[in-house]
């Protein structure tokens, strides 16, 4: 990035002269980040001003600086975007009080956050842009537009809000304050989120539905308990640095997919779809997958499309996988092999059973409830697996036994593909020899 | 080397190795994968990844983290995207290059998040008010969710628009086996860079996209989303706002041959033509394959660009044909883009709504 010096400006206004209406205290607290700025002697193109929408929303168009003039209520958005991408940035948001409605998740998240931020709300109490319509600031009893006898909702408190969600600095004050550009200047150096709630009028509308004033303001701001100072100044970590920081600390390289070298031979000669339909928790997704990166180290090509519940944990656990010696490009086939692991599969099963073709095979498990089907059947017995297999086994011994009755692959590439596992790898290689052994015996030697 | 992989891992291997440095979203099923990967992989290759409170603020951190220079992307599905609707027009207005993953899932509404459809094939492109064109490519394998991220990078920067990689849930969970070497880093182009400290941001000639200028870069920059002179400053005058508008739409319209993109398989005195798009194009290919083993000719179009919609290659594809069958997981979307242009020749739709695949057989069994 390269940096421009900049001679410190007198002023970081352009030519153009504002828009607003006479009385309109959006002018002043324009004229009071000017202030700021030159009072922090900022490089022009290194501060962003991000406007919100609304006669606030005008504000960027009478600075030299850069700025993002956005949509309604998102302008914290932008802001933490841009602050984010490049932390050097100074980044001041500008916003109506109908903003702060609007986009109050947004409000209350960046400062959560504490992203590094300086939020300067036009607090006139109404919408002025759209004609007087009442905000979330609009205080009880206040006729807006919208609010013919009388505003019945409480009024939001902005700085409050900010800071009990951990915002490092917040600031309530008005336009009428000498010591304004001072404040704002002060936000902008504070590190972390920076929020200056700024009462004003809108000479239009409010002053006028309410015969409102300055006095009036004044007198409204204590009423309510919202008095001109400090909500929060406090040191908390930035978001932005915290983030670089955390990203040095973490070491590690982007994943790169590994690579499965060709070990074994396979002797599959044609596609071959297996359905293993089973419960969640009983990983059969896991099993499908080690099947296929067994499959692909034996020089075939696998496909595998899972299907479970939205609630991972409960119900039926389905994966359909697809061997074949040529690349695949369509996973959804007729099936060559069913397989029920856990009743939980039952009725997927027993969709898929009834679409299997003349040379189709069923494979079930003693004890699970029956499928119709007219397709050639094996019965797994867990008594023949020479260990007591739990729930979470079975999958992985209905795959070891597919292997095994249709001559998938070497059963060794299966007991190579979980051996990289991190955990559990010497169970499933009795697993495997399990379920190999039931298929043998069930078989009845004509393997 | 084979690799074992699904079209999420290879969409966040596309946006790393075309230089993505800046990535914001939220949960959703099926592009939570996406988000996920990213938030581990993206600090790692020296850029952020955040999740935002909600859609809006995702997509709005992209947008402000491209302007200050970054190759943004964000993903999500159906209701996320609707989400997106209002910043998207922001993005087509403000000229913003970004890259949005929509990963379809069954709606309307919450519908099913972990079925499969594609239902928002007409939504990415009317998505937001105005009418204003956007770029959508649509990958139809694991190994094209990696090529079209590239090039939907490449395609963002070169037009300054939202780029949509539209694919869907079977695309970006279904595991697939590929060869390694077909993930090599594409040439990607660069943001290009206005370096005349005073030369002008312009609308004419209305074709020509501008190059950028980021926040910070020695002289301020301007953006804005209402519409605006050359210096993003806001106007109603008439001429400047129509200059505006057709430069919008021109910078697109006018460069179609650079975004269009199909692969054609067409048979010697066909006079069927199918056509398909993700997920579904491979029930397609699986379908042209069994209707010509049994002897009888078809011709296919696999769409990898959707919007603009490629019509150069689709008419020359319906040369000789007086049938064409487009198969798609909606009720009928984009045949109608094909109705547009089929100069009177019979549209057949092969669709599914329920939330299951579109079966090879149940597509041959259209090819009559
Ligand atoms: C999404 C959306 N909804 C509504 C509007 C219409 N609108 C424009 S300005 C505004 C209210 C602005 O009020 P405030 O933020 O208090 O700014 P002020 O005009 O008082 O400075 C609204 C609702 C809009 N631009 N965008
Ligand atoms: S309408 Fe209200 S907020 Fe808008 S410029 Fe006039 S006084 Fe200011
Ligand atoms: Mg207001």
């Amino acid at each position: 990035m390269t940096s421009v010096t900049v001679t410190p400006l007198g002023s970081f206004r352009n030519e153009r002269s504002y828009p607003f209406c006479p009385g309109c205290g959006h002018g002043p607290i324009l004229d009071a980040l000017d202030r700021a700025l030159t009072i922090r002697k900022i490089d022009p193109d290194k501060v962003v001003i991000v406007s919100d929408i609304g006669c606030s929303g005008l504000s960027d168009q009478y600075f030299a600086t850069s700025a993002f003039h956005g949509l309604h209520g998102r302008s914290i958005t932008y802001a933490s975007g841009i602050k984010l991408a490049d932390p050097g940035l100074e980044v001041v948001v500008i916003m109506g009080d109908g903003g702060t409605g609007i986009g109050g998740a947004h409000l209350i998240n960046a400062a959560r956050r504490n992203v590094g931020i300086t939020v300067i709300v036009m607090n006139n109490l109404n919408f002025g842009m759209t004609g007087g319509q009442h905000s979330t600031t609009t205080p009880q009893g206040a006729i807006t537009s919208t609010t013919p006898g009388g505003n019945l909702e409480r009024p939001l408190d902005i700085c409050g809000t900010a800071a009990v969600n951990g915002a490092a600095y917040a600031y309530r004050g008005t336009s009428f304050d000498d010591d304004l550009g001072d404040r704002i200047a002060e936000a902008m150096g504070h590190p972390g989120f920076a929020i200056l709630d700024i009462w004003e009028l809108c000479s239009a509308y409010y002053v006028r539905t309410n015969r409102f004033s300055r006095k009036g303001m004044e007198e409204t701001m204590e009423e309510l308990g919202l008095p001109r100072g400090f909500a929060a100044r406090r040191d908390t970590p930035e978001y932005s640095a915290a983030y670089r920081a955390a990203a040095a600390a973490d070491a590690g390289s982007p994943r790169r997919p590994a690579g499965i070298p060709v070990a074994h031979r396979s002797n599959l000669t044609r596609r071959t779809a297996v359905v293993l339909a089973g419960a969640a928790g009983g990983r059969v997704l896991s099993a499908a997958r080690s099947a296929a990166q067994a499959g692909i180290a034996s020089g075939l090509w696998a496909a595998q499309r899972d299907d479970y519940p939205v609630t991972v944990k409960t119900g039926h656990s389905v994966a359909t996988l697809v061997l074949d010696p040529e690349p695949i490009d369509d996973v959804t086939t007729i099936p060559d092999v069913v397989v029920l692991v856990a009743p939980e599969g039952r009725a997927r099963a027993a969709r898929e059973a009834a679409r299997l073709g003349a040379d189709g095979l069923f494979v079930t498990v003693a004890g699970l409830p029956s499928v119709e089907h007219h397709a050639a059947m094996v019965t797994l017995d867990p008594a023949d697996a020479g260990m007591l297999l739990a729930k979470g086994d079975m999958a992985l011994a209905c795959v070891a036994a597919v292997v095994t009755l249709r001559d998938l692959f070497p059963l060794r590439a299966l007991h190579e593909a979980v051996a990289a596992a991190p955990k559990g790898a010497e169970r499933m290689h009795e697993v495997i020899e399990a379920g190999a052994a039931m298929a043998a015996i069930a078989a009845g030697g004509s393997l | 080397m084979r690799s074992y992989l699904d079209g999420s891992t290879a969409i966040v291997l596309g946006a790393l190795d075309a230089g993505c440095d800046f990535f914001a979203g939220y949960p959703i099923t099926p592009a939570s994968g996406i988000l996920m990967s990213m938030m581990r992989d993206l600090p790692r290759a020296g850029g952020v990844a955040i999740q935002g409170e909600d859609e809006i603020a995702s997509i709005g951190m992209c947008l402000g983290a491209a302007l200050a220079g970054a190759r943004a992307m964000t993903a999500t599905s159906g209701p996320g995207l609707s989400l997106y609707s209002e910043n998207l027009g922001l993005a087509i207005m403000g000229e913003v290059p970004l890259v949005v993953v929509d990963v379809q899932r069954l709606g309307p509404a919450t519908g099913g998040a972990t079925t499969v459809a594609q239902g928002d094939v007409q939504f990415v492109r009317w998505g937001t008010s105005g009418g204003y064109p956007i770029i959508a490519l649509a990958p139809s394998t694991i190994g094209e969710c990696y090529t079209l991220t590239m090039k939907a990078f490449d395609l963002a920067e070169r037009f300054r628009v939202p780029v949509f990689v539209l694919t869907d849930k079977d695309l970006n969970l279904t595991l697939g086996t590929v060869e390694l070497d077909d993930f090599t880093p594409a040439e990607v182009r660069r943001r290009e860079i206005d370096a005349a400290p005073d030369s002008m941001y312009r609308f004419d000639p209305s074709d020509q996209t501008n190059p950028m200028v980021r926040y910070g870069s020695g002289r301020p920059v301007r953006f804005t989303g209402s519409t605006h002179d050359e210096h993003a400053f806001i106007t109603k005058d008439s001429e400047r706002v129509e200059a505006l508008n057709r430069h919008l739409i021109d910078k697109i319209e006018q460069h179609r041959d650079e975004i269009e993109s199909t692969v054609t398989d067409l048979e010697e005195g066909a006079r069927t033509l199918v056509v398909s798009y993700g997920s579904t194009a491979a029930s397609m290919r699986a379908a042209v394959r069994a209707t010509r083993a049994e002897g009888r000719a078809v011709s296919m179009i696999t769409l990898l660009s959707l919007w603009p919609v490629p019509e150069t290659a689709l008419v020359q594809a319906m040369d000789g044909v007086d049938r064409i069958v487009v198969a798609e997981l909606n009720p009928g979307l984009y045949a109608r883009e094909i109705e547009r242009i089929a100069g009177g020749r019979t549209v057949v739709p092969v669709t599914r709504i329920d939330g299951e695949m579109l079966a090879p057989e149940q597509i041959a069994g259209a090819l009559a």
